[in-house]
């Protein structure tokens, strides 16, 4: 059923005859619902100047002087620049002009003037056909996705000089047009494409989905367009550290809002004029977020970093905890990169025994992400498999929510540890004795030597809550103890120059070090534990 | 004398061993045997300490008083410290005066920094407890903590000795004392 009533005539025509196309024309007379937009081309060409037939046939033909026709060729091919050239094999778009004479039909190739050609082929099948074989090439899986368009900001005043003009012609048959009263250019768009990806692709559109496929349109024939508004609003276009150009959509539009109409109509055409060529595609990109991976990690080398270490450009120390994991972890979900994260960490020197450390990982644009628990089981043995250094139990999928309960733990849990003490001085049994009756140790922990120079000089008071010795001979004893989060263990152990106190040296009276130290547990009961 | 080390005690490798290079200056500003030992950590912090041969740290001295208040106006114990980046810390030079040590025989000493770099802080222990300088001088007896410019961190130990070059002249002066007396 035709859209357009009587009443849209006026405003049709002019529209039409001023180089506005057909789905634009739907767009100022109201028509929001999505059939008729979604219609091919010729038909709505057609239909329309039928519709617009009743009237005088003159009008029609006050088509602005088209370039001549081999120019036309060269720029619409040049306009879809990004994909491969569109009118080559001559479907249907390009026809070709028997005689220069302005006809009807000429409309079929003129670019239009309010969107540029984004409703014109670039929202219909063999557009979207090309974007679709660039996502199934780009090798995301993916059971949905979320279609992202950006438009150039000049499209928004062309849009505005197509609705002053319509307002004031309306205004004529006494009836007013608000801004709300048009449908939007991107919100026509997406009724028309959105089932054309999901037709060619085979998956839903949700808005929801994680997998994000952008295109990004640019117009550089017209860009100078929206220079005008900067010297009427001057200050909607401050020039900020990060941004290439100061006309950035948002910016445009806010001057839009304030300028006034006759300062506009001034410096912009009323129909706005007809462009050479249509939009360029800037780019196709598709991206997947992130996905996260949580688990528990051992580690049984005294000899391996958390992260790698690297000194200019020369790495001291092989391989890493988070190299270790990740590693695997990236290659199976093709991934382009990784942030390693744990509830806590360990010295290079000191191991992770008992039940491991929480740690989650955020898989950056994976290109694949459906895996079953039985996959996540193999990929954990894989990892176990491939290094003794380290292993990992409780891998799973989780959500980004998820890190926060890891990194509450690094604050808020205990953590125990064992430790192999030596002593200056010689002991006996009975010498260690008491620290095994102190509960709730309160000490203050100035910032360690071994890290003030990359953290604040602070003082940490923190408290061991028990502690449990088991003699090894005059000079050795092992020490259990549990302590609150964030106790520096060494530097309770040998005072740190006496910057921790009290510490083992100052309880016991003689100076001690630590030889050796094991986390036993950290007290997080994230993730849930998986029965192996 | 057994050319072995006896095995009573196994040297275990000290805090300062493991973490630290001891680096030393003599006759600080000009006055004998005012040696001092700089301990670089591997993160380039440095704790300025005394060095055994100091004057303090011979036997039969007694500490009265150790003062932060090296002139009317600045005093060591009023250095702030704040963010990662230690902005406000007083800036030291090689001869910026940390403290003043008063001993009961009347003589004065001063502590010079030896190093360039951020005063980090200076230690309160030993204004409570003036005895743990002499007893611990290079841990709990220490006097500041200096966080030298990154740039500079090896060009700090330019003007230093190393432990080696530091024996050797302690042991030079020993023999000179012997001779002439």
């Amino acid at each position: 059923m035709f859209p357009l009533t009587e009443e849209n005539k006026h405003v049709a025509q002019l529209l039409l005859s001023t180089g506005t196309c057909p789905r634009c024309v739907y767009r100022f007379c109201g028509v929001d619902f999505h059939a008729p937009y979604k219609l091919p081309y010729k038909e709505l060409l057609d239909e329309l100047q039928k519709f617009l037939e009743t009237e005088k046939d003159e009008l029609i033909l006050e088509v602005p002087n088209p370039p001549p026709k081999k120019i036309r060729l060269q720029e619409l091919e040049d306009g879809i620049d990004g994909i491969d050239n569109l009118s080559q094999n001559g479907e249907g778009r390009v026809s070709v002009i028997e005689d220069g004479s302005i006809a009807s039909k000429n409309s079929n190739l003129n670019v239009c003037n309010v969107c540029l050609g984004i409703l014109q082929e670039f929202c219909e099948k063999e557009f979207i056909k090309k974007v679709c074989q660039k996502v199934e090439a780009s090798g995301f899986e993916f059971t949905n996705l979320v279609f992202s368009v950006s438009f150039p900001p000049q499209l928004s005043v062309r849009e505005h000089a197509a609705w002053l003009l319509v307002k004031q012609e309306m205004g004529k048959q006494s009836l007013s047009l608000g801004r709300n009263d048009i449908v939007q250019l991107k919100e026509a768009y997406k009724w028309i494409t959105h089932p054309l990806f999901s037709e060619e692709l085979g998956v839903p559109i949700d808005g929801k989905s994680l997998f994000e496929v952008s295109v990004v349109f640019a117009h550089p024939e017209t860009v100078e367009d929206c220079h005008f508004l900067r010297t009427i609003c001057p200050d909607c276009f401050k020039p900020a550290k990060n941004k290439q150009s100061v006309f950035t959509r948002m910016a445009v539009m806010k001057a839009l809002n304030k300028i006034k109409e006759e300062d506009f109509r001034k410096q912009f055409p009323c129909p706005p004029n007809s462009p050479k060529a249509v939009c360029t595609v800037l780019e196709i990109e598709c991206a997947h977020g992130a996905v996260f991976v949580a688990g528990r990690y051992n580690k049984y080398s005294r000899n391996l970093p958390q992260t790698p270490w690297i000194i200019d450009g020369e790495r001291k120390l092989e391989s890493s905890v988070e190299e270790l994991i990740s590693d695997h972890l990236l290659a199976v979900f093709k991934a382009e990169s990784f942030n390693f994260s744990s509830s806590g960490r360990e010295d290079v020197d000191v191991r992770t025994l008992g039940n491991g450390r929480p740690f989650a990982i955020e898989l950056v644009n994976p290109h694949r992400v459906h895996f079953t628990s039985q996959e996540i089981k193999e990929l954990q043995q894989k990892i176990n498999n491939s290094s003794n250094k380290i292993q990992v139990r409780d891998l799973q999928l989780v959500t980004r929510e998820a890190i926060g309960h890891m990194k509450e733990g690094e604050e808020e849990k205990t953590k125990s540890y064992s430790a192999l003490i030596w002593t200056n001085k010689v002991i006996q049994k009975k010498d260690i004795e008491f620290l095994n009756g102190i509960k709730d140790l309160k000490i203050d922990q100035k910032t360690p030597l071994r890290v003030l120079h990359r953290r604040p000089l602070a003082v940490r008071t923190r408290i061991i809550h028990s502690m449990e010795t088991c003699y090894v001979d005059e000079h050795h004893f092992h020490l259990y103890l549990k302590t609150q989060a964030g106790t520096y263990i060494k530097e309770f152990v040998h005072g740190d120059f006496g910057r921790t106190k009290p510490n083992i040296g100052s309880l016991m009276n003689v100076t001690a070090d630590i030889l050796e130290l094991d986390v036993e547990s950290v007290d997080v009961d994230w993730p849930p534990a998986l029965d192996d | 004398m057994a050319t072995e080390p006896a095995a009573a005690e196994l040297t275990v490798p000290s805090l300062v061993d493991r973490y630290f290079t001891r680096w030393y200056k003599a006759d600080v500003k000009g006055k004998p045997c005012e040696d001092h030992c700089i301990l670089q950590h591997s993160n380039r912090i440095c704790v300025i300490t005394l060095a055994e041969s100091h004057p303090v740290l011979q036997s039969g001295k007694t500490i009265k008083n150790i003062s932060y208040q090296i002139s009317t106006n600045c005093s060591r114990l009023q250095n702030k410290v704040s963010g990662k980046f230690k902005r406000g810390a007083q800036f030291l030079t090689e001869l910026a005066p940390l403290c003043k040590i008063y001993c009961s025989d009347g003589e004065e000493y001063t502590v010079s920094s030896c190093v360039r770099g951020r005063l980090m802080e200076v230690n309160e222990n030993i204004l409570h407890k003036p005895s743990i300088l002499q007893e611990k001088p290079s841990t709990e007896g220490y006097i500041a903590v200096v966080l030298p410019k990154f740039e500079e961190s090896k060009s700090i130990t330019e003007g230093l000795l190393t432990q080696k070059q530091y024996e050797e002249i302690v042991m030079k002066r020993m023999t000179a004392a012997t001779a002439t007396s």
